[in-house]
């Protein structure tokens, strides 16, 4: 039964079938077609809640790469299976929900195409358990995200958008990839369940932390977290459903998703524990704290994304404690915050979901999502209205509503962490909750102003594009069905928690056992209960009275910010690549020469002497005749003489002089053939260049500057030195037998008695015809070049 | 007698790079005319020198010095013929049509 790994490719066929479709369904919306992929996988994923839930995996697999331990292999636990049902159901409400939100003139296949690569990868990522197929999926998520935000293209905001989270995610992915392969260096091993089985004799190892902070990396750029949050706001500029799909529910957990999967690896340390739970506490502050001064509605929902997913995030940290105790009453206690982080994360998908798509429903029947142009639209917008309040207020925290249970649950694990006796907490642990709580009031106050700034007060018709009215039935499905699961979630927590959180949190945590945490709305009059009523409290009183109090968002300076950062360093980067190129590409040949010969006296020269090759050994050499040393000695003058000659005649038959001298080495070295060639091509060649002469101007005496006369011969006789270092170590020791014997059989293999003849016409026959081959390009080259007729300028030599 | 070659191969090296280097056309022609000189010798000194008779069977001797350098250097020798002669025609071209024969003068627009 390959059922699983069939999941992850429905959806890249579909992909691949949407072109076809669209082309043969006219007038029908293909959202339809497209909406059976979810509800489909879905369904199949329901099915397997059984089985997870009494305690079993699933795991399927597929030999891929095998000789380098890449597999296709799919692990379904409890975990992997809260992930694929938040995909696959949030999927199906929001291709639902942009059948209607999308106008007649977007590109529709475009959008599902993406959507459905997306859903694609994003359960690859969930599903994988080996390393490396999860890291090609976490890339082709950031790419379709990529693909969504640049949707209206013609933005150029959406395209900056684009452009900023995916250099943002995909740096964090190849951080991450960096530590899959440190990871994979210690243990041999790309999967993650056998890397987690044999981790604990590496703790030691150098490269476990790099390891574990470069897989952080990759977790806190996808789930943007502080300081790499700033690419969120902007991904804001993609359609509402994406906003709602990609960058509150689903793909921004993939950060979390890896969090949690990588806990029973790297969890049980201090730096882990420390690293996430500080991180994720920062997040959760700031990005409660800029909510508040957003007038966007989607920017708002943005930084309060931003913020839930640090309070996931450091719950995930704080839970990482509980691996330091395994089995028992503490572990349990402490593995209380890792149950509380999945729960939150399946509320935040909720409520989050569902407000985005109220935010949609305004910008879809209003014309604007500014909150300053806002107000009253509780009159218009009745039902929009209430899932506004519904999803709003389980953000904040309030009673009857499941964001109550798992805030209440986070107040709980932040107050026991005080007490945790482990990593130092004792010193700055009472800070913990004090920053939660600071948070949460935050949070409330920009739910109220959600709610308030949109519904409630006066209407300002005259500034909207369009008089308010509900939309279609069918934007109002998708919204209403999140509601109904955030009432229900608060009636019947347990049923998700038994059948899922519970199976999931045995997973992340292996040692846990017992029964699951119980979760149950009244707990009595205890701590967290007085932090929630004072954080309603202090919260009303904030925003009732936030006009006094806005100023202290002006004590920021308006140039320090990450994204003022991110920008100048992007434009330092483009600057700074463009002074190099310009630098070095002159456009001068000669400095391109000098490049080249530099690169070789490096590379040649430096493998000369790295490799310890060099050696000189003079005994095999042949004896030296009188006459041999003096036409050495005429050739030897006559080079050197050249780039001092004061005409260009000088030189060319000096030129001369060392052609005709080869000519007669060639025949002292046996080589009657060479000597031949040499002496018609030399001659040639000599009256080719006074022919050219003619049309030259005089030779001018070199009127480079001292410096680079310089610069040049030491270039040159440097290239000189090495050549003959490698000549002199070539010739005094041979690596392998001279293969020359070979064609000495030249009259029984070729019919030739003549060996160079035999060789040049027979054994290497395709080489001599290549080289006739450019003899004729040649020739025609030369022609062409003289019978081109004469133009100035471009564009004028056509002919 | 080999490295007293080789030693003449890193001389005539020497000059012609120098003069490739140089901004006259003129002058790297000749440079690269020389190069071809160097590697032919250097290809011939490689294959060892004066070891056995000329590549002929019907000398029917005991030893012949090796072809296979021989027959190489047959090639390059044409072939850098050929492409001598060939920049020489581009230099002339590119003096009428530039009026310049200053390589440091020869360069892409700006607004490449």
């Amino acid at each position: 039964m390959y059922l699983l790994i069939l999941a992850i490719l429905i959806p890249f066929i579909a992909t691949a079938l949407i072109p076809l479709i669209h082309k043969r369904i006219g007038a029908f919306h293909i959202g339809w077609f497209v909406l059976l992929v979810p509800l489909a996988l879905f369904l199949i994923f329901i099915m397997q809640i059984p089985a997870i839930s009494n305690g079993e995996t699933l795991i399927q697999a597929v030999n891929w790469i095998p000789s380098i331990g890449i597999n296709f292999t799919v692990y379904l636990d409890g975990l992997s299976l809260i992930m694929a049902l938040l995909i696959t159901g949030m999927g199906s409400l929001v291709v639902l929900y942009s059948i209607y939100y999308l106008s007649s003139s977007d590109s529709f296949p475009h959008f599902y195409a993406y959507l459905l690569l997306f859903m694609g990868a994003m359960l690859g990522v969930v599903l994988s358990d080996n390393l490396l197929v999860l890291y090609v999926f976490w890339e082709l998520t950031s790419i379709s995200s990529f693909l969504l935000i640049a949707f209206w293209y013609h933005r150029k905001n959406s395209r900056y958008g684009a452009q900023k989270s995916l250099l943002i995610t995909v740096f964090g992915g190849f951080g991450m990839l960096a530590g899959f392969l440190m990871l994979h260096s210690m243990t041999g091993t790309f999967s993650i369940r056998e890397t987690a089985a044999v981790v604990g004799q590496y703790t030691d190892h150098a490269l476990f932390y790099p390891a574990m902070f470069l897989v952080l990396l990759g977790a806190f750029t996808k789930s943007a977290q502080f300081p790499f949050h700033i690419w969120l706001p902007d991904a804001m500029e993609a359609p509402t459903p994406v906003s709602a799909y990609l960058h509150s529910a689903t793909m921004v957990k993939a950060g979390l998703y890896l969090v949690a999967r990588f806990t029973p690896i790297f969890g049980g340390t201090a730096e882990w524990f420390w690293t996430i739970t500080i991180v994720g506490l920062i997040t959760l502050f700031w990005g409660a704290f800029c909510a508040v001064r957003q007038t966007d509605l989607k920017a708002l929902l943005a930084y309060s994304t931003i913020s839930q997913l640090g309070l996931i995030m450091s719950l995930l940290g704080l839970g990482s404690a509980a691996l330091h105790f395994g089995d028992g009453e503490q572990g349990a206690l402490y593995g209380l915050a890792i149950f509380a982080a999945l729960f939150h994360m399946v509320n935040h998908s909720t409520f989050k979901g569902a407000l985005f798509m109220v935010v949609g429903i305004v910008d879809h029947q209003v014309g604007t999502r500014d909150i300053r142009r806002l107000g009253g639209l509780m009159a218009f917008l009745p039902i929009t209205f209430t899932f506004a309040v519904i999803g709003s207020f389980s953000m904040a925290g309030l009673p009857l509503l499941n964001g109550f249970l798992s805030k209440e649950m986070f107040f709980t694990a932040s107050v026991n962490a005080v007490s945790l006796p482990i990593f130092g907490v004792s010193t700055w642990g009472l800070l913990i909750p004090i920053i939660a709580w600071t948070a949460s009031v935050f949070t409330f106050v920009y739910c109220m102003i959600f709610v308030f700034r949109t519904f409630f007060g006066a209407p300002q018709l005259k500034k909207l594009d369009r008089k308010p009215v509900e939309p279609s039935i069918g934007m109002l499905i998708s919204p209403a069905i999140l509601c109904v699961l955030i009432v229900g979630l608060f009636f019947a927590p347990n049923l998700l928690g038994d059948h899922l959180l519970k199976p999931a949190l045995h997973g992340i945590i292996p040692g846990i056992s017992g029964a699951a945490p119980h979760i149950s709305a009244w707990h009595g009059f205890n701590t967290e209960l007085f932090m929630t009523l004072g954080i309603i409290v202090v919260g009303t009183l904030l925003f009732l009275t936030f006009r006094s109090w806005y100023k202290i968002y002006l004590i920021q300076p308006a140039g320090w910010n990450f994204t003022v950062l991110y920008n100048s360093l992007l434009q330092d980067l483009k600057r700074a690549a463009n002074w190099i190129t310009t630098h070095y590409m002159t456009g001068h040949l000669p400095a391109y020469f000098a490049y080249i010969f530099v690169f070789f006296i490096a590379a040649a020269g430096g493998a000369l002497i790295s490799t310890g090759a060099l050696s000189i050994d003079l005994t095999a050499d042949s004896p030296i005749t009188t006459y041999e040393g003096m036409l050495i000695a005429v050739m030897a003058i006559a080079a050197i003489s050249i780039p001092f000659a004061k005409s260009r005649l000088t030189a060319i038959l000096l030129n001369g002089v060392l052609g005709f001298s080869i000519a007669i080495f060639f025949v002292l070295f046996r080589a009657p053939d060479l000597a031949l060639t040499q002496l018609v091509i030399e001659t040639v060649t000599t009256v080719l260049f006074l022919l050219c002469f003619n049309f030259l101007p005089e030779w001018k005496t070199e009127d480079s500057s001292k410096r680079i006369k310089i610069r040049n011969a030491v270039i040159a006789i440097a290239a000189g030195v090495i050549v003959t270092l490698i000549g002199l170590t070539v010739n005094s020791g041979r690596l392998f037998e001279s293969i020359s014997g070979y064609f000495e059989d030249s009259y029984e293999l070729a019919g030739g008695d003549n060996i160079v003849n035999a060789i040049l016409g027979d054994f290497r026959a395709f080489d001599t015809m290549l080289e006739s081959l450019v003899l004729f390009i040649a020739g025609l080259g030369v022609y062409t070049l003289i019978r081109l007729k004469h133009g100035k300028g471009p564009g004028k030599d056509e002919h | 007698m080999e490295s007293l070659i080789i030693i003449l191969v890193g001389v005539l090296t020497t000059v012609a790079i120098y003069l490739v280097l140089s901004k006259n056309v003129v002058r790297v022609i000749l440079g690269t005319a020389i190069l071809s000189h160097a590697v032919h010798l250097l290809i011939l000194a490689m294959g060892g020198l004066k070891q056995g008779t000329v590549p002929l069977l019907g000398e029917e001797a005991e030893i012949y010095v090796d072809a296979l350098p021989q027959a190489l250097i047959l090639t390059a020798i044409v072939i850098s013929f050929a492409v001598t002669a060939f920049i020489l025609v581009l230099a002339y071209r590119a003096y009428q049509e530039l009026e310049t024969d200053n390589l440091g003068a020869m360069r892409g627009s700006d607004d490449e």
